[in-house]
């Protein structure tokens, strides 16, 4: 049986990292903060992967498929028979393989840090934020409870806002943590009232009794959550797809896709670790929590779910060819995969073959890690060495950071699908899935894998070939041992992460599922990939004017993409226009003109006698008392007469 | 004899404070500073006695009621008035007339005591104005401005007015069902149109207490006019007095028309929470910020109230032992610099936390917690009203509070923002804060990390409904 004490050590360290550096780490830990936090993650690193070896090989598997099990459970609170607030740790096959992927992922990013944030001033203040970031979302994969989740969810939330605003005296670092933290608030809205309602019904908050609840039609909650319906659509799909819009905020899922873009004004390495590696893939792993629910019992939440993902990552791509910041484009390409990720979900059924949808899904989440942490991490060494985000910078840098060259290519190569690097394999289970379940959105992924290799290469190649470099004096190379060494790792898992048989390990019911390798169906996709890659090496490889020409000659697609099919400017024009002259404007006039009118007039027969006594108060109050009036006899009429 | 000892404990020991702080006072007197430390003394004793001989039980043919969720009650009201004894020491050592001060305040706390225990409506309307009247005085306090004694002045007219409505809706219900008694009033009540005219005059009296939207005018004006104490006074205590038996009086006496009250409650909360926000995200003086955001938060007190359940009962009085920590905090903050400092604009704190660390991280915690985000308790006293609400099964209503709780974040947050980003070449001086004030700051930020994070509170609560 499992430890409970180790696997609660595994969260717990970076909490204790946190507060430790948090606390005392500007007085007596100034300069050996880094090593205390990635010391302690290490140890947390260690109990991940024994705890993971354990499930997978030892004690997860009772007659051939994988249990949920529950080593650790401590009510927090009893509302009721049932239901209760539970602090526990739950460990099935995606809580394991997320505790590896968050631990390891976060690992590669304090050592890297410490070369990318040597000589900050608030070095100890980055390391504590980094551990509470990790202890929150380590907290959040091994939930138990429903509610659990979502403490954990605003803990990430927090963080991640402390993070993007760690460069707290530039203001776009503000404007973006502020932007982050409002668009992902209003998405946690729809995510808490959708657990009210799923707990209302099923009365209960626990992970396993829900799904146990709301999958089987013939309990009392399901029959309660099937039947009551709101606009036409059942309770039930009205609480998934509220659950839904929470995960899509965080994993910034069309429309809401707008802070993962400016986030990106957080250290670099904070960009590879929340908003590519983890914390955005939290809305995923929502998703894949509840998947029983969303398969069995609501089928058009979960149709929800694959249109937004298709429409997400065709979108994104197309967004990510035309931007120049490096780091932007790699944010657009992250919503893309992750979009990837959630039609993956949304194509699949429960159980057996059909349930390749989902162990596809997890096997993405997982290889995505290991290359989009890489292409961050690589494109911290650039803009180390370069300073500027800027495309137009950079180019024939290879010369002069050949392992960061290798190991950025190594990266572009698994996210462009070219086998046999790790994306190859994952993108083609998806592929696979959505071919045989939904061909609209095959195509759609389709037409994006193409794109996906079209836009990483043209940033390869404009960062490390095109012009020739122009680089001033004084360089201090790539930037040492702690900065090259979590790229080589990383990039050794992008090229060989793709050959574990994943299936056996992670699926929807918990069997074995046997994923067939296809020849013929991975033609196409490849095919376009490398035809993406090679138009790509034609337009950027050197210097020249072709990809001017090509945008002016598609200039209004291109305008448009480049602007980011103006999403931004169409929340703005809702919330400055729309909201502010509609409702605020209409109100503002209706509360100087009719209520204070009224009030005036109703006041002006008593006023003429306060006139006497005027010189002592205001006279408002008996403004005041017309109101109270006025209300108590509007009151009265409405309820007696209309309210009954 | 003996039950009117053990009964009647809470209301006997402030009586004796009272009189003893008025000996003290009529005798040769002593130094405002030696007084202030007897009376911080005296109120903690009040305040730890509540703990001890405590029973259930009625007086005088039912008029006086005690119950141990009253007691608890009591309790936090005494430890909201110790609070306010420790935060606003800088005011009361310069005030010259102290003991009195104190005196107004017990007497209302007093009149705060019978309306919990009242179990009948005459005592309820006795109690009530014994609760409202000494306030009144209290808010001329600060006796050389002229503000201040406007927002009595309109404090003291605003009320008589509402009572003046009060009486006749109590007059309607003796009219209409022949008894005042609590507990024999709900056989009588059937939802005629005469009783629910009824019904709205007394809800009105505590619509008026609570400052709910539409009844909420006079709050502004006197929350700014008066002195510090005295807003945090009424804000906090006061409405955590009417707001208890409020609840109790719609659960237990108004169950019989139940269906009608609660459209009004709903509808009320509605108002109260969108106009409370509104006018809270215009306001520039720290005092009318917090006078309106407190509005908003009964708008969230009344979404508790409406499930009608022993949830709602447990969820509101936990939200207000909350409120009364993070509200006192906030406004121990704002009095300790407006006394050092004499600043009582949002825009004097840019850069707070430069010159003033502590006071910050205390402001920040309290708003956190007013503001409803976790780990603070203020997460968990919003989320158990919004939980207790929500098992009405009325989504709309359920979706407005939330939408609600962002609007409020964004201002709360903007106090924050201000305090801790905004950069100011000449931020507040270093503020020497009283040691008591300290202490009191202290408290309540322990209350607002431990009551959310203890959950035997939670059910210590619900297992005295």
């Amino acid at each position: 049986m499992p430890n409970a004490t180790y696997i609660a050590l595994i969260p717990l360290l970076p909490l204790a990292g946190f507060l430790m550096l948090g606390i005392f780490g500007r007085k007596y830990f100034k300069n050996t903060s880094g090593i205390i936090g990635t010391t302690l993650l290490l140890v947390s690193t260690v109990l991940a992967l024994y705890t993971a070896y354990g499930y997978f090989f030892e004690y997860g598997k009772v007659d051939g498929i994988y249990q949920k099990l529950v080593p650790l459970k401590y009510t927090w609170l009893q509302f009721s028979e049932g239901v209760s607030i539970d602090m526990g740790i739950i460990l099935d096959p995606i809580s394991a393989m997320m505790l590896v992927v968050v631990t390891f992922i976060s690992l590669m990013v304090h050592i890297y840090s410490l070369g990318y944030m040597k000589g900050d001033e608030r070095f100890p203040v980055y390391y504590a934020f980094l551990g509470l970031f990790t202890f929150s979302m380590l907290g959040l994969v091994v939930s138990s409870n429903i509610f659990q989740i979502y403490i954990f969810w605003e803990l990430v939330g927090v963080s991640s806002f402390l993070l993007i605003g760690y460069y707290y005296d530039k203001p776009s670092a503000v404007a973006a943590c502020k932007k982050a933290f409002i668009v992902t608030r209003f998405a946690d809205v729809g995510f808490l009232i959708g657990i009210l309602i799923l707990s209302f019904h099923s009365g209960t908050l626990d992970f396993n009794t829900l799904i146990a609840t709301l999958t089987s039609p013939e309990t009392a909650g399901y029959k309660s959550a099937a039947a009551a319906s709101f606009i036409g659509v059942s309770a039930l799909t009205w609480g998934l797809a509220l659950v839904f819009i929470g995960g899509a905020g965080k994993s910034a899922m069309f429309p809401l896709h707008i802070w993962l873009p400016d986030a990106m004004e957080g250290p670099t390495p904070v960009s590879a670790l929340i908003h590519a590696a983890t914390m955005v893939v939290a809305g995923v792993f929502l998703v894949a929590r509840l998947f029983p629910v969303f398969a069995i019992s609501s089928p058009n939440a979960l149709s929800l779910v694959g249109y937004v993902g298709a429409i997400s990552a065709l979108i994104a791509a197309l967004i990510a060819c035309t931007q120049t910041d490096i780091k932007r484009v790699l944010a657009y390409s992250t919503m893309s995969q992750i979009g990837y990720m959630m039609f993956a979900l949304g194509v699949s059924k429960y159980g057996g073959e059909d349930g390749l949808g989902f162990t596809a899904s997890m096997f993405h989440l997982f290889t995505h890690a290991m290359f989009k942490a890489l292409l961050f991490l690589g494109a911290g060494a650039v803009i180390h060495y370069i300073h500027s985000n800027e495309m137009k910078d950079m180019g024939g840098l290879r010369k002069y950071l050949p392992i960061t060259h290798i190991t950025f290519l190594i990266a572009c190569l698994a996210i462009a699908g070219v086998p046999p690097f790790a994306g190859f394999f994952s993108k083609e289970e998806i592929l696979l899935a959505a071919y045989e379940h939904n061909p609209t959105i095959y195509w759609i992924a389709l037409i994006t894998s193409g794109l996906t290799a079209f836009y990483m290469f043209r940033l390869y190649f404009n960062i490390f070939w095109n012009k020739e470099a122009h680089v001033h004096g004084e360089h201090k190379g790539e930037g040492g041992f702690a900065m090259m060494m979590p790229l080589v790792l990383l990039a050794v898992g992008a090229a060989v992460a793709g050959f574990i048989p994943f299936g056996h390990f992670v699926s929807s019911d918990g069997k074995r599922l046997e994923t067939a390798f296809h020849l013929q169906f991975s033609i196409a996709p490849v095919a376009l990939g490398l035809a993406g890659i090679f138009i790509a090496m034609w337009m950027y490889k050197t210097e020249n004017n072709k990809p001017d020409k090509f945008a002016a000659s598609l200039s209004g697609l291109y305008k448009a993409t480049y602007h980011k099919f103006y999403i931004d400017e169409i929340y703005t024009f809702i919330t400055k226009k729309i909201i502010f002259n509609l409702i605020g404007r209409p109100a503002a006039w209706i509360d100087k003109n009719i209520v204070d009118g009224l009030v005036n007039a109703t006041g002006n027969g008593t006023k003429d006698i306060s006139e006497i006594i005027k010189g002592f108060q205001s006279g408002k109050v008996q403004q005041y008392a017309i109101y109270f009036l006025v209300s108590v006899i509007g009151l009265a009429l409405l309820f007696i007469y209309w309210w009954k | 004899m003996n039950d009117f000892l053990t009964l009647m404990k809470p209301e006997l020991v402030i009586t004796g404070i009272i009189f003893l702080l008025l000996f003290i006072k009529l005798g040769k007197g002593l130094k405002n500073e030696t007084m202030l430390l007897v009376i911080q003394v005296l109120l903690l004793l009040n305040f730890l006695a509540g703990f001890f001989f405590n029973a259930e039980g009625t007086l005088f043919d039912g008029m006086y009621l005690t119950t141990n969720m009253i007691v608890l009650q009591k309790n936090i009201l005494s430890l909201g008035v110790y609070l306010i004894s420790l935060l606003f020491a800088d005011w009361f050592k310069k005030s010259e007339h102290m003991p009195e001060f104190f005196m107004l305040m017990l007497s209302a706390l007093l009149g705060m005591f019978f309306l919990i225990s009242s179990g009948n409506l005459l005592m309820f309307f006795l109690a009530l104005e014994l609760s409202t009247i000494p306030v009144a005085a209290m808010a001329n306090f600060d006796l050389d401005k002229k503000r201040s004694s406007e927002a009595a002045m309109k404090m003291i007219l605003s009320s008589a007015f509402s009572s003046g409505i009060l009486l006749f809706g109590i007059s309607l219900i003796y009219g209409a069902t022949g008894t005042i008694s609590f507990a024999e009033l709900p056989q009588q009540l059937n939802g005629s149109p005469l009783q629910i005219l009824a019904l709205i005059f007394l809800f009105s009296a505590f619509a008026f207490k609570l400052s709910i939207v539409p009844f909420h005018l006079w709050t502004a004006d006197v929350y700014e006019g008066s002195p510090m104490a005295v807003t945090s006074f009424l804000s906090v205590i006061s409405k955590g007095a009417v707001a208890f038996i409020f609840m109790a009086t719609l659960y237990k006496v108004f169950q019989p028309m139940h269906a009608i009250w609660y459209n009004l409650v709903m509808i009320l909360s509605i108002a109260t929470m969108i106009i409370g926000n509104l006018f809270a995200l215009r306001q520039q003086n720290i005092k009318r910020f917090l006078a309106f955001s407190s509005i908003a938060q009964v708008g969230f007190i009344l979404l508790g109230i409406s499930s009608n359940s022993i949830q709602g009962t447990t969820s509101v009085v936990y939200f207000i032992l909350i409120y009364v920590f993070s509200n006192l905090a906030a406004f121990g903050v704002a009095a300790a610099i407006a006394a050092k400092a004499g600043r009582e604009n949002i825009d004097d704190y840019k850069g707070l936390y430069q010159t003033n660390p502590f006071l910050s991280w205390v402001l920040a915690l309290a708003l956190f917690s007013l503001a409803g985000i976790p780990p603070t308790a203020g997460f968990f006293g919003k989320l158990f009203l919004l939980t207790a609400g929500a098992s009405k099964g009325s989504y709309l209503f359920i979706i407005i509070a939330a939408l609600n709780m962002i609007i409020s974040l964004y201002y709360y947050l903007r106090v924050i923002r201000s305090v801790f980003m905004d950069k100011n070449d000449e931020p507040l001086d270093k503020i020497k804060i009283e040691p008591s004030a300290k202490l009191g700051l202290m408290i309540c930020a322990a209350g607002i990390v431990l009551v959310g994070l203890l959950s035997w509170i939670y059910d210590y609560i619900q297992n005295l409904v």
